[in-house]
């Protein structure tokens, strides 16, 4: 089976984000990357899945800062191909154009299926996946947490809240939006993605013209102000502790 | 263009989720600056009664029996001719399992501008602006809501449900289905969630981990402090994810609701998914080394410092306060 599991990288959430003079992005300056990570447990279903039967997996992302170790850390893990699409991205791109720009790509593969993140913290546009499940005129489920493989289907888990899941059939080919990987994506030592790195392909393919229409434009960034705010206990565990067994005391819970 | 603002019902096996009656009242809000109707969508078998307490101007019911479970090759087709047909200022989804699977790929195949994550619009003279919540609710972005068509996918937060409720049945039209046969995604059977666990939505005292929690071994320290205050561990999605606690203990839009009499955060950042889980709680402490946390936006007490160092000696506390 041939799968394709196109990813893209968010800002790194424990970092603090600083919002450049413009008022309408991050500061490139100050903002590190980190995979999106339902892409990793995107990764991580596509190469469970290939461990099940037999298939490639193709890790595709746009070439930006940090993805090369992404990519080499995926293959360390069992992915088969990795695919950087080059182009202009340093003004940075939305779900739209990103998606216009994998499906591009992604139509050359003839993939049987498609995993993706359901979505990303940073969507401000909808996600990747239903965008180019359209593109590439296939069926999309989203909020996926387990895929099995049948003839010409898959039998997939969707999430609904409260717990409550739908087992459903997807014709293929399809696209997923992965929520969660049956298996928590697997941990590879340093030294291995290093191997990869000498052993595995890095290719490179330019992407087609980025076309950003479909999503909000001129918008302005800024840090929530809050109306109230938790009253904070200073101090070390001690004193945080005694102060907080007294707050349990006056609210009736101790 | 066509004032009007429209909202897909969401519901699932004859209950309409909260969200809908959060974007009627959202549309509410719209429809008064743009001078049109609200209108909602309800596509579903069998489940006209849906209808009465909609707070709409006009229901438009759509009835195939493809809407007897929720398959989001039927409603994209359906909604593609409802939205072709009428172009109404602003389509409204839940940004949910349910508005996911169907917003974006609508936004792609009638190249109508979408904005996601919504949490309120408002009116700029007669322009619509939004404020969306993005990168785990540390952020806001607003921006114009595009004209003279848009989609958009809301979360709750922004407004309150009750006022989507109406005490009168609101005018209902029907509508034709399209053809709806070869559809590619169906539902065969749902799975309910697993009983004989506790059911957190019921208990009063809560402990709740996140990625705080580092490793499987710690958990033990948040059961231990449970134990002493007399309540159960749940968490939020990276917990569950990785195995560490049965999906049952799960907080946030994916798990359950829940209203306790204590709500102890411990290493959650707050991300809204999560946070729309917790708002009716009694008493919310958190704990996060991350100052900036969204959680304490919503707690009455923080503390930053490192749950690991905190949990042993609280619990020792707890259980002498307890005697």
């Amino acid at each position: 089976m041939n799968l394709v599991v196109p990813i893209k990288m968010v800002p790194d959430l424990v970092e603090e984000l600083v919002i450049d003079a413009s008022g309408t992005k991050l500061d490139p300056e100050a903002l590190r990357l980190k995979l999106n990570e339902f892409d990793d447990h995107a990764i991580e279903q596509a190469i469970l899945l290939k461990e099940k039967g037999t298939g490639t997996v193709t890790v595709v992302a746009p070439d930006i800062e940090g993805i090369d170790e992404v990519l080499f850390t995926a293959a360390a893990k069992g992915a088969d191909r990795l695919v950087k699409l080059t182009g202009n991205w340093q003004r940075g791109v939305n779900n739209h154009a990103l998606a216009r720009v994998f499906a591009n790509f992604i139509k050359t593969l003839r993939p049987e299926l498609i995993l993706t993140g359901v979505q990303a913290h940073n969507d401000l546009d909808g996600a990747v996946g239903p965008q180019l499940a359209e593109h590439l005129g296939l069926p999309y489920v989203g909020y996926v947490s387990g895929v099995i493989v049948c003839d010409g289907s898959v039998q997939i888990r969707k999430e609904f809240p409260g717990g409550l899941i739908a087992e459903m059939q997807v014709m293929l080919p399809a696209v997923l939006g992965i929520q969660a990987a049956e298996k928590p994506p697997r941990y590879v030592p340093i030294s291995k993605i290093r191997a990869t790195m000498k052993s595995t392909n890095l290719e490179k393919f330019p992407a087609m013209e980025l076309e950003t229409a479909g999503a909000p434009l001129s918008v302005r960034l800024f840090q929530p102000q809050a109306s109230t705010r938790a009253t904070m206990i200073e101090g070390d565990a001690d004193t945080v502790a005694t102060r907080l067994v007294e707050i349990l005391k006056e609210h009736g819970v101790l | 263009m066509n004032p009007d603002i429209y909202v897909v019902i969401e519901h699932l096996r004859r209950q309409i989720s909260d969200i809908s009656y959060v974007m009627l009242a959202a549309a509410r809000a719209m429809a008064n600056v743009t001078g049109g109707q609200v209108i909602a969508l309800l596509l579903g078998h069998d489940v006209e009664p849906l209808a009465s307490d909609l707070a709409a101007d006009q229901v438009l019911y759509i009835e195939h029996p493809a809407f007897a479970d929720f398959s989001s090759d039927a409603y994209q087709r359906t909604l593609e001719t409802v939205i072709k047909e009428r172009s109404p200022r602003a389509v409204l989804f839940g940004d949910t399992t349910i508005g996911g699977d169907v917003a974006a790929w609508l936004s792609t195949r009638l190249g109508l501008p979408l904005v996601s994550a919504c949490r309120t619009v408002r009116a700029e003279g007669a322009a619509l602006k939004f404020v969306s919540q993005i990168c785990g609710g540390k952020l806001l972005a607003e921006g114009d809501l595009p004209a003279p068509s848009a989609l958009v996918m809301m979360v709750p937060g922004g407004y309150k449900p009750e006022q989507g409720h109406a005490a009168q049945s609101p005018e209902l039209v029907r509508l034709d289905a399209p053809t709806l046969d070869d559809l590619h995604v169906s539902v065969k059977e749902y799975i309910e969630p697993a009983v004989g666990d506790v059911d957190i939505a019921r208990e009063p005292i809560l402990v709740s981990i996140g990625r705080g929690i580092q490793n499987q071994d710690n958990i033990e320290l948040a059961e231990e402090l449970a134990r002493a205050l007399g309540g159960v561990v749940c968490a939020s999605r990276p917990v569950i994810d990785q195995g560490w606690l049965a999906p049952t203990r799960l907080v946030g839009k994916s798990g359950k609701a829940v209203k306790p009499k204590l709500y102890f955060a411990l290493g959650i950042s707050g991300a809204p998914e999560h946070t729309e889980a917790i708002g009716d709680s009694e008493l919310i402490i958190a704990v996060n080394t991350d100052t900036s946390a969204p959680i304490f936006d919503l707690a009455k007490f923080g503390a930053s410092i490192d749950m690991l160092d905190l949990l042993p000696v609280l619990t020792e506390k707890v259980q002498q306060a307890k005697g």
